[in-house]
């Protein structure tokens, strides 16, 4: 069993820290319709925890709610051990919680670089008269800051694209600058919804090897919402499965894969 | 040279500085457009609220006079004192900023992700409740504002330029409030370009424009932002309301100009603060130039409708403007 408070080393060597988010019972109601039932779990400093579920299973709003763009009816977010007080979604962007979009949130109008570089707003702390006359502070914070953003878009490989306005680019590309963008704030937490939704074989394998290679190299925790069961397991460390808003699932791919309830969901059972 | 060539640069040379004057005007609009999507309705009447305001501090007037006189019974018109002109227009900064906090708060807010008429409507709305209010706050009648900047031809001009026509040829006749108008409208421009290229909160409003949800989720405040842009567009209207006001008096019809700036807008397109000031000077020359040498054939009066019929050309033609983004849309 994986409870144990201090963390643990995976089978591939990484390090996986005590538990920095915790969602307790968390109810999410649109009017008549219950989007989450009373769900609880927890995401480990270090690890790829992957949010799985049929279509309506209420993935997307449970990442919804840890990133504060709705807000749970009952329930408590818990963040680096302390209960989130209710915040808005630019609040919690400022904690070091980042995200992408299902369908793409990028600044189309302006270039790669300028929305890697908007991901960075939140640690610039220079005032408006000297980021003006480009002097003392605001030099040195923006070339520090450019520093990070040209070192994630290297990471990224989208170098060549540096200076395209992302309203040209193809969308497999454009997944990668979101990626990029929700980087360069530098994330206690990365939360992604559905990276390899509508890509091709070969981007997905990108976007995989992207996703590892981000954990590796800066440790960064990821949350993620993804369809395709094969990626879902290569990838993360554990997996919590939701169906019609409640939680049916939680534990290592393994574990997952062999419970009943997950597989009657995915494949249907025999009401008789 | 014929003096007739010399009076063509003259005209050519008052329509730059109302070309101006025009383009601090489309100026408010660009920045609103280009800042939040929305087609601001309202910044002419912003303009006319603004140059009301200063008026009304400098004079000590009573705001709500009418109305208090009316409720209380009392004669209150006036405070009797008199406010220094810089000390008016920081107050009337002020005042812009209050008004930009208000038009967040109690219309954007509600707005948030509809459609673009859908806002554009609201902005009608907001003219019509600011030019109420500010006839409730500061009366309806016509007034003058005169916060000392330098009117009247200037002689120096005229002096130095007299001897270069015939004996009948007087030397330019330039406007000293026209210069000074478009030294600030330089200066103005200039900051704001320096302001949305190189600042995080420039980064932060373009970010706006562009995505709300992205905006969010990369740790911008909305809210913030809108009550920036709204205060950066009412200082512009004072800016221009102040010379519009300081040149035909504070009244009603300085509302207007907002009219007046929607052919340029067409012209140098709605995204780009250069093509506001090019687009000015074109509709500012052009009309003047228009006048001078086919006004006479024509009857007269062309000013009214040449830089409509311009504009109503390049709609056909050029829909984005000289400068604006090209529309392009993905199927």
């Amino acid at each position: 069993m994986k409870d144990m408070d201090e963390g643990y080393i995976t089978e591939d060597g990484r390090k996986i820290g005590g538990v920095v988010m915790e969602m307790k019972n968390i109810t999410l109601r649109f009017g008549g319709v219950v989007a989450i039932k009373d769900i609880s779990f927890d995401i480990r400093e270090g690890e790829v925890r992957a949010i799985i579920g049929p279509n309506g299973a209420g993935k997307s709003s449970m990442l919804n709610v840890i990133s504060g763009f709705y807000v749970p009816q009952e329930g408590e977010v818990w963040f680096h051990g302390a209960a989130r007080p209710k915040m808005r979604p630019y609040e919690v962007a400022q904690q070091g919680i980042a995200r992408t979009f299902q369908n793409i949130a990028l600044f189309e109008g302006m270039s790669v670089l300028d929305n890697v570089m908007t991901g960075r707003l939140t640690q610039m702390k220079a005032g408006l008269f000297s980021q003006a006359i480009w002097k003392g502070k605001a030099e040195a914070e923006e070339t520090a800051n450019r520093e990070i953003a040209e070192k994630i878009i290297d990471f990224l490989e989208i170098q060549a694209i540096r200076k395209t306005p992302v309203g040209r680019l193809p969308y497999g590309l454009k997944k990668r600058v979101e990626l990029a963008r929700a980087l360069a704030a530098e994330p206690k937490l990365l939360l992604l919804d559905e990276p390899m939704a509508g890509m091709n074989v070969e981007e997905k394998e990108d976007m995989s090897r992207f996703i590892l290679d981000v954990n590796d190299e800066f440790g960064t925790t990821i949350a993620l919402i993804e369809h395709d069961m094969g990626v879902v397991m290569d990838l993360s460390d554990r997996v919590v499965v939701m169906d019609y808003g409640k939680k049916i699932g939680d534990g290592t791919p393994d574990e997952v894969r062999n419970n009943q309830d997950v597989i009657d969901a995915y494949l249907g059972v025999a009401h008789d | 040279m014929p003096d007739q060539f010399y009076y063509a640069i003259e005209v050519t040379l008052n329509g730059l500085m109302a070309g101006v004057l025009y383009a601090l005007v489309a100026l408010g609009f660009v920045l609103i457009y280009k800042a939040s999507g929305i087609f601001n309705y309202a910044q002419g009447v912003m303009a006319l609220f603004a140059a009301m305001t200063l008026v009304g501090i400098m004079d000590g007037q009573v705001p709500f006079a009418h109305l208090i006189n009316a409720m209380l019974g009392t004669h209150v018109q006036h405070f009797g004192w008199h406010v220094p002109a810089l000390a008016a227009i920081v107050l009337t900064v002020g005042v812009m900023v209050a008004l930009a906090w208000m038009v967040q708060r109690f219309v954007m807010r509600h707005l948030v992700n509809q459609d673009m008429i859908i806002l554009f409507m609201a902005t009608i709305g907001l003219a019509y409740f600011l030019e109420g209010l500010s006839d409730l706050m500061w009366g309806s009648e016509i007034k003058k504002l005169d916060i000392g900047l330098p009117q009247g031809g200037s002689f120096w001009i005229e002096d130095m330029t007299s001897s270069l026509g015939s004996d009948g040829f007087y030397g330019f006749f330039i406007d000293q409030l026209d210069i000074v108008a478009a030294v600030v409208a330089v200066l103005l421009v200039i900051g704001l370009m320096i302001f949305s290229n190189y600042t995080k909160e420039g980064r932060a409003l373009r970010a706006v424009a562009d995505d709300h949800q992205a905006a969010l989720s990369v740790g911008i405040s909305l809210n913030f932002i809108w009550v920036l842009v709204w205060s950066i567009a009412g200082f512009v209207a004072l800016v221009a309301g102040i010379m519009w006001g300081t040149k035909s008096g504070v009244q009603f019809s300085l509302s207007l100009i907002a009219l007046k700036a929607l052919p340029v807008l067409m012209l140098g397109g709605f995204t780009s603060i250069p093509g506001a000031i090019v687009g000015g000077l074109i509709i500012g020359v052009g009309e003047k130039l228009f006048e001078f040498a086919l006004g006479p054939m024509l009857g007269g009066a062309t000013e009214n409708w040449f830089a409509y019929v311009l504009a109503l050309l390049f709609l056909v033609f050029r829909p984005q403007g000289l400068f604006g983004e090209k529309i392009i849309e993905r199927v």
